[in-house]
């Protein structure tokens, strides 16, 4: 980390200045330790309110989904028959009639299952179709972008290239397409549909997080501490991993706030699509219901109880909204130059 | 810059080809063929289905043939052939219509912007109306508001609009207005009253909308910190001469180059919206073609909308030329 540092103190708070100065000065400017990038990163981020409540709502999410089974009241599978369409446990008489209990405290669906324990297990299943793709992206988009930038030549024109006719198809319909056809083959049956959609979202956005390293790449490589590590005689793979990568971190995390949310979005449509998660009828799997398929369920039944459609709506919408403001709070806190 | 564009334009053809090869490769993987499994009609007996298959080419190889008397005479290269003279092949579910004719064909006696394509590209038009008409008036105030309360309120809508998906704004307007206040019907079945529209086009919009506010603060903020501005100020031109003549002029050069491809994204991305309010779009025709696996549909809408984007691309290349006089292309 000591090298981010170093390379980077143009953009972190003053250095002290050399011991050239009278020694009553040199007390003085010892006073404040030297700090690094990332520690004046840290504290630009949590002084920004927006991006904690963000990193809270994300934090309280990931919990949610991790530890699902023990916080969801009920089985999400499990039907309680004759308890079908119950509203909210506040509302006293929806439009079927029926009161609310605080058994089930967003209702029930229409086979009597509890929406909140369908809810808490959706979590699980937008964490990581937001997470695992997100982590792919990054170590085929970086690798393939640092050797872009790095070295050019054919592997850099080929990127561009495939990088035209990705940005031509829109990426929402390319993952239909992917999702209509292969979903009954072997692949699209892997994980309930999961996997397929994995595959999917990292084919597609691996070309952008590609082009982004590669940009930083070109930039960076013109600067003096890599020539200074070039005439020391460094390999070029220390440079690239020493010198280049750790510089590109933060543009990389930045991007890597704005990739989770748009995976989350686009399991939702899909899920809505009935494109999805396969729903899982066995209450051993890890991933039963997603918001997708939630949304697509809620919304043949949106006079009778509208909590169905309104509960992962706004999961997805906090969720989403959160991901965005923490994103923002980094992109400030990483390179304040940025800043709007 | 006249060789550029032509490159440019050229360009289009591969991208194209390409974008249809991935999508005739992905929807062959599906099972299925265009005769079976129609559960609302007469099943289709198999010498029936030789012979359908013999009149629409489908019984020819899938990309080269080696056995013909043509190499490229094979289900893809035909394919791409009537696609470029505008025949999309037979729709798999609704038997004895052309895709195109599903997509671009009104009712009868009606003009030929009644027909489904005709119906997105209107609701994408107003949507886009709609976001242009509220979006650029904010970006500038909030602009020359810097930093008061009226700033932040913009900013945090636009944050609000530009990551909330515009299903999940349409799911709180339908519950809210339909359900609880009871404004709006649910599912509508009567579009030709134009009031009808709004709200779709406003669920539509609102992302562009906060995107174009965005986009307007921005670039107006750059150009208030040049240093022609300075100038005008100090020989001494009011403020509203400053704002309209030298700072909007330069601000609005890429809102305006995004409209194309802002259009192109309403369109094409209407379709969620066009099936939860039941409009009778292109859009909305996708997801049922979705659900039904109606393939030729899929893939002929598909190749439509990336054209569509494509092309809405190409004109922000060919605006930027004409627009900024800064921009050289080498």
């Amino acid at each position: 980390m000591t090298t981010v540092a170093q390379t980077h103190s143009t953009t972190g708070k003053p250095t002290p200045k050399p011991p050239s100065a009278a020694p009553g000065d040199l007390a003085q400017t010892l006073t404040r330790p030297p700090r690094s990038l990332w520690r004046d990163a840290w504290s630009r981020l949590i002084r920004n309110k927006a991006a904690v409540l963000g990193a809270i709502i994300i934090l309280f999410f990931v919990f949610v989904a991790i530890f699902a089974s023990s916080l969801a009241p009920h089985n999400p599978l499990q039907i309680h028959s004759g308890q079908g369409f119950l509203p909210p446990m506040w509302v006293e008489k929806s439009a079927t009639g029926k009161a609310g209990t605080p058994e089930f405290p967003l209702g029930t669906d229409n086979l009597g299952r509890d929406v909140l324990s369908r809810v808490i297990y959706g979590a699980r299943v937008s964490m990581v179709v937001g997470f695992i793709p997100t982590i792919i992206i990054v170590i085929v988009g970086v690798t393939i972008g640092l050797t872009a930038g790095y070295r050019g030549g054919a592997i850099d024109n080929l990127l561009m290239r495939i990088t035209d006719i990705v940005y031509a198809f829109p990426d929402l319909l390319f993952f239909i397409i992917v999702m209509t056809a292969l979903r009954n083959t072997a692949i699209g049956q892997f994980l309930n549909g999961l996997f397929l959609l994995f595959v999917a979202l990292a084919l597609v956005n691996w070309v952008g997080m590609a082009r982004l390293v590669r940009g930083q790449v070109l930039a960076l490589k013109e600067r003096d501490f890599v020539l200074a590590s070039q005439a020391v005689g460094s390999p070029h793979r220390r440079i690239m991993l020493r010198h280049i990568l750790p510089n590109s971190l933060g543009v990389i995390i930045v991007a890597m706030a704005f990739l989770i949310p748009g995976a989350i979005i686009t399991e939702a449509i899909l899920g809505y699509l009935g494109l999805g998660l396969r729903p899982s009828t066995d209450p051993n799997d890890i991933f039963i219901t997603s918001w997708g398929s939630l949304l697509l369920e809620g919304q043949a039944a949106i006079n009778n109880q509208p909590w169905l459609l309104l509960a992962p709506a706004i999961c997805v919408a906090l969720v989403v909204l959160s991901f965005n403001f923490l994103g923002d709070g980094l992109r400030d806190a990483l390179d304040p130059r940025l800043r709007e | 810059m006249t060789t550029y564009l032509i490159r440019r334009v050229l360009w289009i053809i591969p991208v194209m080809l390409l974008v249809a090869l991935i999508t005739f490769t992905l929807m062959h993987q599906a099972p299925g063929g265009p005769w079976d499994r129609d559960l609302n009609r007469r099943q289709v007996d198999a010498s029936t289905q030789e012979m359908l298959n013999r009149q629409f080419g489908l019984d020819k190889p899938l990309f080269f043939n080696f056995e013909g008397e043509h190499i490229l005479d094979s289900q893809f290269f035909n394919y791409i052939g009537n696609a470029v003279q505008g025949d999309l092949g037979p729709s798999y579910r609704q038997r004895g219509r052309m895709v195109q004719d599903v997509l671009f064909e009104p009712p009868k006696n009606k003009p030929i912007w009644d027909s489904k394509f005709g119906y997105s590209m209107r609701l994408g038009l107003l949507a886009l109306t709609m976001a242009a008409i509220f979006g650029i008036p904010l970006g500038i105030l909030a602009a020359l508001k810097r930093n008061t309360i009226f700033d932040y309120s913009a900013l945090f809508i636009s944050t609000i609009g530009i990551s909330v998906p515009s299903f999940v704004l349409a799911i709180f307007l339908i519950i809210v207005l339909a359900g609880q206040l009871g404004i709006l019907k649910i599912i509508q079945r009567d579009w030709s009253n134009p009031a009808a529209w709004l709200v779709p086009a406003t669920v539509l919009g609102f992302g562009t909308f906060a995107y174009i506010t965005r986009l307007t603060r921005s670039s107006m903020l750059e150009v208030m910190g040049q240093d022609y501005i300075r100038t005008a100020r100090a020989k001494g031109l009011g403020g509203r001469v400053i704002i309209t003549r030298h700072m909007l002029r330069n601000a609005l050069i890429p809102v305006m180059t995004i409209m194309g491809p802002a259009l192109a994204g309403l369109v094409t991305g209407s379709f969620i919206i066009e099936s939860m309010f039941g409009f009778p779009g292109s859009g909305r025709e996708y997801v049922l073609a979705i659900s039904n696996r109606d393939y030729s549909m899929i893939m002929g809408t598909t190749l439509i909308y990336a054209l569509l984007i494509v092309l809405a691309n190409l004109t922000v290349d060919i605006m930027y030329g004409f627009l900024d006089p800064r921009i050289k292309v080498n």
